[in-house]
């Protein structure tokens, strides 16, 4: 009995000891924050692993849990879906970098009505969530679908219940397009709503749209693929009505100017084929570094997700940062330092 | 009447025993005493669990009013009445979650405690003895089965069928009526108030109903069996004899559904909607609760306000159930006061 014991915790302090060794070896990383992202970051942590070992935790706690862990420095990169104001990250001496692009999409449970039927207009969303626009057949609805039969029905107008970049990316939209809405709402992750029922997260919304008839709600991109939800056309800034698709978001990529700052808000975009509805999602990390292996450890790991993660983004329905954005964003990664003002070595 | 009899001594007796066993019996194995030391030691290990509960609670109260202070601040007590909740422009109110947080436990209360009562009335008194241990086991797993299930359950099953079954019926059975109907107007989507607390109700049954069979099952046979040979009915032995016997029970088992339903978060979340308004007090609106607001919104709230005033709720929750518990203990007070007079 006791000999297993002592063998037992041998082996223990054995294993200890080499997982220390392993650690001393490849840096792990953690991380934390949007829960939009993290299926991706799930996905592209593992993939890494496989090639080279080196464990990538992140923790998908919300893009403002995210940013409090940065601040705080308990991990080694924060992610956000809503970019910080360059002077803000100025002060906290952090820099960030957009990784993958992803498309917010309204979607609607109208009887008769199929999949990319109905148009919309930012005006007209913004009416429907500000509780002015009620009925399915109003003019403002009619105007923009001649020959669309819409019924005579109440509008359940459904939202995120809970603070999130979805939520974000919707009212900013929102907030450019129609001036009510600005001066009443606003932009956030959390609003003063005034109108609709609010699901917990993607799936409470997609679960509601799908279950009340003549609803309308948003959801990310992937859930429409996902569930197959009936999705609304969108007029863009250039005043074509355009689908959602990974071409349509590139194209609200490509219409941005990433060279100076990366403070950009991918929203009602130029260009004929961008969607409106469009965002990019964040990393940030503190400029000086107090355990620059660690942060060596996580720009290794973007530099190739970068380099290998474009299918895999892909295949979640994310889209790649186009190679312009990827070669701004390794110029910027020279500013993340150690203590002694060296760039950390990542290659 | 009992100086008649011829008295036995009993106790004589067994003392004769001992003292018997005592005198012919080798001494017992010596069992090495503990020492006063390790006496004291134990005293101060239980007095210290004790105290580290209490400072705990001291210290949770102490951090709660910390972190809202900016918010108590600011707003006061107006915070209380004010039914505005806008973090864009920064102006918080609780109302609308407090109103949510209490109706949907009343209403789960005001079902849930009849069921519960009937069910432990049928465990201890009517049910065949075959039935009693699996149907009882059958309760309690349902007190296992995770939150958030029932609240998908509440929000894809049975938030259509109450939709399409009760509000729809009652509507047009109350439209007209002044005060009712404006309990019952709104879409009936099947979520909003009455769902929250519908399902609540079916979550904290297991909890009342299993306190309650237990508390029923200690009452003394022989008090039952005197009723009964008297000529009492089931219900009179169960009204005028457990329930009186088993009071403080009941009302413990009940505080304790109370408890988790004011504190229930995932499910309600799920059924009442979101939604911070109170134009209508309408059972079927969709409405807000304090704890469905702090899992919906504590992720994403930036430091300063929006996160001081989840906190503020969190408080005002604490605070509720505070008040919950010195009410019952007061009730019970009261009805101990009252034992033992002629009803």
């Amino acid at each position: 009995m006791k000999t297993t014991f002592k063998f037992a915790v041998g082996s223990l302090m054995g294993l200890t000891a080499l997982s220390f060794s392993l650690s001393a070896l490849a840096q792990d990383v953690t991380g934390a924050g949007a829960t939009f992202p993290a299926p991706l970051y799930a996905k592209w942590a593992s993939d890494y692993n496989k090639a080279t070992g080196v464990k990538i935790n992140y923790q998908s706690v919300g893009s403002g849990a995210g940013i409090k862990q940065i601040d705080a420095k308990t991990v080694a990169f924060g992610a956000s879906d809503m970019p910080l104001k360059d002077e803000e990250l100025a002060k906290k001496g952090q820099i960030q970098f957009p990784t993958v692009i992803g498309g917010v999409v309204p979607v609607i449970n109208v009887k008769g009505i199929n999949p990319g039927q109905l148009k919309l207009s930012g005006q007209v969303l913004g009416d429907i969530y500000l509780g002015k626009i009620t009925k399915w057949n109003d003019p403002a609805i009619k105007a923009l679908n001649p020959g669309l039969a819409l019924p005579d029905a109440d509008i359940a107008a459904v939202r995120r219940a809970d603070g999130s970049g979805t939520s974000f990316i919707f009212t900013n939209y929102l907030s450019k397009v129609n001036p009510e809405w600005k001066s009443k709402v606003g932009e956030g992750t959390a609003v003063n709503w005034p109108v609709g029922a609010g699901g917990k997260g993607n799936e409470g919304v997609a679960a509601f749209v799908n279950r009340l008839p003549n609803s309308i709600g948003y959801v990310e991109y992937a859930y429409v693929k996902q569930n197959k939800m009936n999705y609304a056309l969108m007029q863009n800034a250039a005043g074509t009505f355009v689908a959602p698709d990974d071409s349509a978001f590139k194209a609200a990529a490509a219409g941005a100017d990433w060279s100076k700052s990366f403070y950009q808000i991918l929203t009602n975009q130029p260009g004929k084929d961008a969607w409106p509805l469009t965002g990019a999602t964040f990393i940030l990390m503190h400029k000086t570094q107090d355990k620059p292996a660690e942060a060596a450890s996580t720009l290794k790991f973007f530099d190739w997700a970068y380099k290998h993660g474009d299918k895999t983004a892909e295949d979640l329905e994310y889209v790649a940062m186009p190679a312009v954005v990827k070669t701004q964003v390794e110029k910027a990664w020279g500013e993340v330092k150690d203590a002694s003002g060296k760039p950390v070595a990542y290659k | 009447m009992s100086s008649t009899l011829p008295v036995s001594h009993p106790s004589h007796r067994s003392i004769e025993k001992v003292s018997g066993r005592a005198m012919t019996n080798p001494p017992p194995a010596r069992v090495p005493r503990t020492g006063p030391f390790v006496d004291r030691l134990f005293g101060w290990a239980a007095k210290g669990a004790a105290l580290l509960t209490l400072s705990l609670l001291v210290a949770i109260l102490g951090s709660l009013v910390v972190g809202a202070w900016p918010a108590l601040d600011k707003f006061g007590l107006g915070f209380l009445t004010s039914t505005t909740w806008d973090p864009v422009k920064e102006d918080f109110g609780g109302l609308v979650m407090i109103y949510g947080t209490l109706a949907t436990s009343i209403i789960a209360l005001v079902i849930a405690v009849p069921v519960s009562f009937g069910i432990a009335l049928f465990l201890t008194e009517l049910s065949p003895a075959w039935l009693k241990r699996p149907l009882g086991t059958a309760i309690e797993l349902l007190a296992a089965v995770p939150s958030i299930v029932y609240g998908m359950w509440g929000l894809l099953v049975f938030g259509p069928i109450l939709a399409t079954w009760v509000q729809k019926p009652l509507q047009a059975l109350l439209g007209g009526i002044p005060v009712l109907g404006a309990l019952v107007s709104g879409p009936p989507v099947g979520i909003g108030i009455l769902s929250a607390g519908i399902i609540l109700a079916i979550m904290i049954i297991p909890f009342i109903a299993s306190v309650m069979r237990d508390v029923f099952e200690v009452t003394p046979p022989m008090l039952k069996e005197s009723a009964y040979g008297l000529g009492a009915t089931t219900w009179e032995v169960v009204s005028t004899i457990v329930l009186p016997y088993t009071k403080a029970g009941v009302i413990g088992g009940i505080m304790l559904g109370l408890g988790r339903a004011l504190g229930e978060t995932m499910a309600v979340t799920f059924v009442i909607g979101n939604m911070n308004q109170l134009d209508s007090l309408s059972l079927f609106q969709a409405a807000n609760s304090i704890t469905s607001a702090l899992a919906n919104e504590f992720a994403e709230a930036g430091e300063g306000l929006h996160q001081a005033s989840l906190i503020y709720l969190g408080l005002v929750l604490f605070f509720i159930t505070f008040v919950v518990l010195t009410l019952s203990k007061i009730l019970l007070a009261q009805l101990r006061k009252g034992e033992g007079k002629k009803s």
